[in-house]
């Protein structure tokens, strides 16, 4: 094992390509967090008195609220009020058109590859990019309005749509539902909203790239998808983060809600700052997703690859209140370096004849650590429900950990849940199989770890699906050598 | 083509090659053959540079370059191939792409183009006749749930693709039926090139009567204790290992 070993630790010690900052003037709330914090933030914003009204219910409930520490992910504790809660590229107004935007952000996307000039966009992919606290542009809004679909940032349907926003906002993720949540319902300052009507079938793929660029600030986004009777809808979300030696919070809400025979396809690809290998820096990624498939026969599908952040701790979820309704839950986690991940995903069945699959491919290098932790829930009536949760580990070296953490309860006889787990390692046999026919060792490990992730890398859309391989070799580079 | 001198090998910090001596000439086939634990695997993995068995002595030559030190990638470049008795499954990679990976791999480091998709599917579907096997297996897994045979098969497949120098085959006849050791045997048979030198491992005899090498080596205790031609492999068929070896048979 010798060489393997060896081979896996140069994978391991690798650059972060996506480090740099830019040099931006910004407008900043300066750190600490109180009421006047969330005031400040709903006046910037310019938001309606509800909206405020509802930022400083959550506030105050936040405040009666401890801090969970259940989950397996190490970290000191965090100081609130050393964090920015806001931080904005400096604009005189919102700008009209992508000739109005800063050109130094227009290049910081372009520099991450997502152009946001629409003729050198990817041919179907509509973006909304935010930087830091706010939403810099939105590509493509006029040819979805065509077909009826919103695709704007929540600053902006707050204020265009506030009876959706009202109706859906926190229908899913409650402000009282957990600690980050409550938190994230206080200060959030921008994500994505999107909104297809009913019988629509979005004709783009929906992204939005996030970037943390301020120092010492955290990034609350919030993102609100609804799919009304028969739409679907595919979206994605990347991330990417400047190299810094503190960390930095980034507690993120979505929520998704899908009505009678609605499909929502969320995919994630993230790679945040993970910190450098001795543990320095890095974010703290504490996510709340859920999808509510609310209406019968109404399907809601999440699919992952998380390479980066020094922490990562969240839990896909699905709702499955629909009669027939689906949930699916595809992921890949690596962790390398000292990052750590907790996540995993929760199905709730309510309604009869709810299905849900999970297949969840932890890998775990260096000293990373893995932690899959899933909930299956067959409620009372939900006659007829079934869960296949399929869990593998592969470790790479022998300094890392995977752990694995599934419950199930289950209150209808009917019900069938199978859980199926395994953990493995890489073998000098396959090692020297791929070595003897001419691949290097790098090559090698990162197509077979390509290789064990593959059934979730297929429900990625085709052209992220390329990224994500790229990405989790990337990643690999420096574990192996 | 490739010369062998006082080989000594160690796996485990257990001598198990003592002093092998093989010269092969392009164009020639060459049986290895011997009992168990004669040291024929430990050969063939010598060869192809894997980690674990260590060369303590003499020097192993391919076309006058040293390949003691190369790692199996730089030995695969160089146009050694290993045909292994456990093919290994790598679950979820893509036969095809795997393959075409390892090919490029090696034409680059001979400083020759990409093949690209269209060219090397076709040269894939010229190769596939050979051993007989059908289209479908190159978009499933390398291995994976594939048979015994199917997995044999497979090996001859990648050596025709790659197109080694060096060829050695370990063990191949072993978990074969006949009409499969047909089909890996005309594969082989039909590889078999003036340029390029076979090293055909095998405990049996049976498979020489379908790859026919122009020389039989028995290996015991770590030593070639006889050469010969293909009459010795007979030989050793009635008359057991034993005879040479000078154990009772």
């Amino acid at each position: 094992m010798a060489t393997s070993n060896a081979v896996v630790h140069d994978l391991v010690q690798r650059g972060y390509e996506h480090g740099f900052v830019t040099a931006i003037e910004q407008d900043t709330l300066p750190p600490g967090l109180s009421e006047d914090t969330v005031r400040a933030i709903s006046a910037r914003k310019g938001e309606p008195e509800w909206m405020l009204d509802w930022r400083l219910k959550a506030y105050r409930h936040w405040l009666s609220m401890e801090e969970p520490a259940w989950s397996s992910v190490h970290y000191p504790k965090i100081d609130y009020q050393a964090i920015s809660y806001y931080a904005a590229p400096r604009t005189k107004d919102a700008p009209k058109s992508l000739d109005e935007i800063d050109p130094e952000l227009l290049r910081t996307y372009e520099k991450l590859g997502i152009p946001l000039e629409e003729q050198k966009a990817l041919s179907g992919i509509a973006v909304d990019a935010v930087f830091d606290s706010v939403s810099v542009a939105t590509t493509f809004r006029e040819k979805l309005a065509e077909a009826g679909v919103i695709f704007c940032s929540m600053s902006e349907a707050v204020r265009e749509h506030p009876e959706l926003v009202q109706r859906y906002l926190g229908s899913v993720v409650p402000h009282t539902d957990n600690f980050f949540a409550a938190l994230n319902s206080a200060v959030f300052s921008d994500g994505t909203f999107v909104y297809v009507p009913a019988g629509v079938r979005c004709p783009m793929e929906l992204s939005t790239y996030f970037r943390i660029n301020a120092a010492k600030t955290g990034q609350f986004e919030r993102t609100l998808i609804v799919a009304e009777a028969g739409a679907y809808v595919s979206y994605l979300e990347g991330c990417t983060a400047p190299q810094r030696d503190e960390n930095q919070l980034h507690a993120a809400v979505v929520e998704l809600v899908a009505l009678d025979d609605a499909q929502i396809k969320y995919s994630t690809v993230q790679n945040w700052y993970p910190g450098d290998a001795q543990g320095r820096g890095g974010i703290y990624n504490f996510v709340t997703k859920r999808g509510d498939c609310r209406g019968a026969r109404s399907k809601i599908s999440w699919t992952q690859v998380e390479t980066g952040s020094a922490i990562t701790w969240k839990y896909p979820s699905c709702i499955l209140r629909g009669d027939g309704s689906v949930g699916e839950f595809y992921s890949v986690a690596l962790t390398k370096g000292r990052q750590q991940a907790d996540t995993g995903t929760k199905m709730i069945h309510i309604g009869r004849d709810t299905r849900s699959t999970i297949v969840s491919k932890g890998i775990s290098a260096g000293e990373g650590k893995n932690a899959y932790r899933g909930l299956v829930r067959i409620a009372q009536r939900a006659e007829n429900a079934r869960n296949h949760t399929q869990c593998d580990s592969l470790l790479l070296g022998d300094r890392c950990a995977a752990h694995t953490f599934p419950y199930v309860e289950v209150k209808n006889p009917s019900a069938q849940v199978e859980h199926e787990a395994t953990t493995s390692k890489i073998s000098e046999d396959q090692l020297f199989y791929c070595r003897s026919r001419g691949l290097s060792a790098e090559d090698a490990v990162g197509m077979i770890v390509n290789g064990f992730c593959r059934e979730v890398f297929q429900e990625l859309p085709m052209e992220f699906a390329v990224e994500a391989q790229k990405l989790l070799t990337l990643s690999l580079e420096g574990t192996v050598g | 083509m490739l010369s062998i001198k006082n080989l000594k090998a160690s796996v485990d910090g257990k001598e198990i090659l003592r002093g092998l001596d093989l010269e092969v000439k392009a164009g020639e086939v060459h049986a290895i053959m011997g009992p168990n634990g004669s040291g024929k695997s430990t050969l063939a993995h010598v060869l192809a540079g894997r980690d674990g068995y260590e060369v303590t002595e003499g020097a192993v030559q391919l076309d006058g370059e040293d390949l003691v030190g190369l790692t199996p990638e730089e030995r695969a470049h160089r146009g050694v191939f290993l045909a292994m008795q456990y093919p290994v499954e790598l679950p979820g990679v893509n036969n095809s792409l795997f393959l075409r990976t390892a090919l490029n791999a090696i034409r680059k480091a001979r400083g020759e183009p990409d093949l690209d998709a269209v060219a090397f599917l076709r040269l894939m579907r010229e190769k596939l006749k050979l051993v007989n096997l059908r289209e479908d297996l190159l978009k499933r897994a390398v291995n994976a749930g594939f048979s015994g045979g199917e997995k044999k098969r497979n090996e001859i497949f990648q050596m025709a693709l790659l197109e080694p120098r060096l060829a050695i085959l370990d063990e191949t006849d072993s978990g074969l039926d006949i009409d499969a050791l047909r089909v890996v045997a005309d594969g082989v048979n039909a590889l078999r090139s003036p340029d390029r030198a076979m090293i055909v491992v095998t405990h049996y005899q049976r498979l020489l009567d379908y790859i026919e090498p122009d020389f039989v080596h028995v290996l015991a205790g770590g030593r070639i204790l006889r050469s010969g031609d293909k009459s010795l492999a007979l030989e050793l068929e009635d008359k057991g290992y034993g005879w040479i070896t000078g154990e009772a048979a």
